[in-house]
C-alpha cells in the first residue's frame, strides 16, 4: 500500500498527542526523540527494545566517557569555516552567516572543541554518489565545514541557504532545508549530531524527522533565529543558533581544553 | 528562542538529537579514521564487526566512533586525528607518532568495520574497554556501548557495569578474540542478541 503524507500527518499527530498525554499525567519533559518514533519509518528496524543501561557518572571520576578527544588547529584549514571558498569559483545561492555558542548544560561555553558540519546545495543535492535526486549539483559547492570554538564557545560559518529535497519514505515527502551538526564537548557523553533548520519552514508540519522532537519548545530549539546583527552588509544573511550539548560531564574544568 | 541566555538556568535546555541520515560519506569519515594506533606500536589491536538492524541486515550506512585510553590507562590529549593539507583541503591522515585515542569509521557496503588501536589500559574501578559511538540513517539519537577485550576473568568479573548483567547480555559487551590481536565485535542494533547500549547520568 502507498503511504501518503496524510498517513503520516496522522502518526505525527497521535504520536504528539501522546506525548502531551504523557506529560499531563505528570511525565517529565522529553528533551530528546524517541529512538522508536515510527512516523519516520527507517528508525523502524534501528532502535534497541531492551531499555538503556543507566551508568552513573557521579561514582567514578575514571570513565573514558567522562573524557574526550581532542582537535586543533592542524586538524582544520583557515577556510575550511567558509563553504563559500572551497572551490575555484562561487556557489549559486543565497550567502548565509551562520554562528551561535557551544554550551555545555551549565550554560559554560565549550571551548576549543571541533564543529563539523554538512548541507545540501542552494537546489537541495548533497554532493554524495548515492544521492539521486534530480537537482542539479553544484562544482563550486561541496558543502563540508568544519571549525574550532572560541574561548566563548562561538562558532561561526559561512556558507549558502541550502533547498529543501525530497526524499522516498512516502509520496511527496520533503525535507525541510536544514545543516547537519557533529558537536564535541569536553566529555564523550556529551557527542551530538542533530540538524539546524531555518525560520518559519512551511515544511515543518510534514516532516516526521523534525517532529520526532514531539516536546514544542525542544523542537523549537533546532530552529536558527534571523539576525540582522550577523548579516554581512551586501553579502550574506546572517542566522543565530546557540547549541547545548546534554549528557553529564565532569564537573571540574580542564584548563586548556 | 535559539539564543540561549547563560545567565538564567532554566533556559539552559538540550539541543535534541537528530539522525546523521544518509548522506553523511563525503563530510564526516575520513582518511585514517580507523587508524588510530601508531605505526608499527606492539600493543596494537585490531577491532572489527558487523552492525545489524532488528532483521539482521547490515547497515551499509553506519558511523562508529571508539574512544579509549592508551595501555596505561591514560586518556590521550593529542589532537591531529584528522590533520589537513592546507595546500589542498584534503587530510594528511595521523602522523603514526602520536596516540589520539579517537578514531572514525564508516561500515563498508557489507555493513562491516574495523579499527586498529592500542590495548585500553585500566582506569578507576572499571575492566579496560573501549567506548563506542554509534550513528546511523534511521538512529534519531546515537547509541554508546563499550568494547571490553576477553581475557583477565577477574578483572572483567569486577566491572561495575559488566557485573551487573545477566550473561547473554554481557556476552554482547565483551569481544571475541580471533587470531592474536584480532578481536570480532559486532553490533545489533535490535532483537536477538541485542547489543547492551547505556546511557550516561
Amino acid at each position: 500500500m502507498t503511504l501518503t503524507q496524510h498517513d503520516i500527518d496522522q502518526e505525527i499527530a497521535a504520536r504528539h498527542a501522546a506525548y502531551e498525554q504523557r506529560l499531563a499525567d505528570g511525565g517529565p519533559v522529553e528533551h530528546q526523540p524517541r529512538r522508536d518514533y515510527a512516523p519516520y519509518r527507517s528508525s523502524m528496524l534501528r532502535h534497541p527494545q531492551q531499555p538503556p543501561v543507566t551508568i552513573d557518572v557521579g561514582k567514578d571520576p575514571e570513565l573514558v566517557e567522562l573524557s574526550s578527544p581532542a582537535f586543533g588547529e592542524r586538524d582544520i584549514t583557515e577556510i575550511d569555516n567558509d563553504l563559500t571558498r572551497q572551490h575555484d569559483g562561487e556557489p549559486i545561492g543565497e550567502r548565509i552567516t551562520v554562528s551561535g555558542r557551544l554550551l555545555d548544560r551549565d550554560g559554560r561555553p565549550v571551548r576549543g572543541q571541533l564543529v563539523e558540519i554538512w548541507q545540501a546545495n542552494s537546489a537541495g543535492r548533497y554532493a554524495h554518489q548515492r544521492e539521486q535526486h534530480d537537482a542539479p549539483l553544484d562544482p563550486n559547492f561541496t558543502g563540508v565545514g568544519r571549525t574550532l570554538t572560541d574561548d566563548d564557545g562561538h562558532y561561526r560559518f559561512t556558507t549558502v541557504q541550502p533547498g529543501p529535497y525530497p526524499w522516498r519514505q512516502h509520496v511527496n515527502a520533503w525535507r525541510p532545508a536544514h545543516i547537519h551538526f557533529s558537536l564535541f564537548g569536553t566529555a564523550f557523553t556529551q557527542r551530538l549530531v542533530t540538524q539546524m533548520y531555518f525560520p518559519s519552514d512551511p515544511l515543518f508540519p510534514y516532516d516526521p524527522i523534525i517532529q520526532s522532537v514531539t516536546d514544542d519548545a525542544a523542537r523549537q530549539r533546532l530552529v536558527a533565529t534571523y539576525d540582522h546583527s550577523l548579516s554581512v552588509p551586501e553579502f550574506s544573511m546572517g542566522y543565530h543558533w546557540d547549541i547545548v550539548l546534554d549528557g553529564p560531564h565532569a564537573t571540574w574544568i580542564e584548563e586548556g581544553r | 528562542m535559539t539564543k540561549i541566555d547563560s545567565r538564567r538556568p532554566e533556559s539552559v535546555l538540550p539541543t535534541p538529537s537528530h539522525t546523521v541520515g544518509p548522506f553523511y560519506g563525503h563530510a564526516l569519515p575520513f582518511r585514517g579514521g580507523e587508524d588510530i594506533a601508531p605505526l608499527g606500536h606492539p600493543d596494537t589491536v585490531t577491532v572489527h564487526g558487523y552492525v545489524t538492524d532488528g532483521a539482521g541486515k547490515p547497515l551499509p550506512d553506519a558511523l562508529i566512533e571508539l574512544w579509549g585510553p592508551d595501555p596505561d590507562g591514560n586518556l590521550p590529549t593529542a589532537d591531529g586525528s584528522m590533520r589537513r593539507d592546507p595546500a589542498s583541503g584534503g587530510f594528511l591522515g595521523r602522523n603514526g607518532v602520536e596516540f589520539t585515542g579517537w578514531g572514525r569509521v564508516q561500515t563498508d557496503a557489507n555493513g562491516h568495520w574495523y579499527a586498529r588501536t592500542l590495548r585500553p589500559g585500566a582506569r578507576g574501578r572499571s575492566a579496560p574497554y573501549l567506548s563506542v559511538c554509534v550513528f546511523a540513517r534511521g538512529l534519531l539519537v546515537h547509541l554508546y556501548t563499550r568494547i571490553y577485550l576477553p581475557g583477565d576473568a577477574a578483572v572483567l568479573g569486577a566491572d561495575p557495569l559488566l557485573s551487573g548483567l545477566e550473561d547473554a547480555r554481557r556476552d554482547t559487551l565483551i569481544a571475541a578474540e580471533e587470531e592474536d590481536g584480532t578481536y570480532r565485535f559486532d553490533i545489533r542494533l535490535q532483537g536477538e542478541g541485542e547489543t547492551v547500549f547505556l546511557e550516561f547520568q
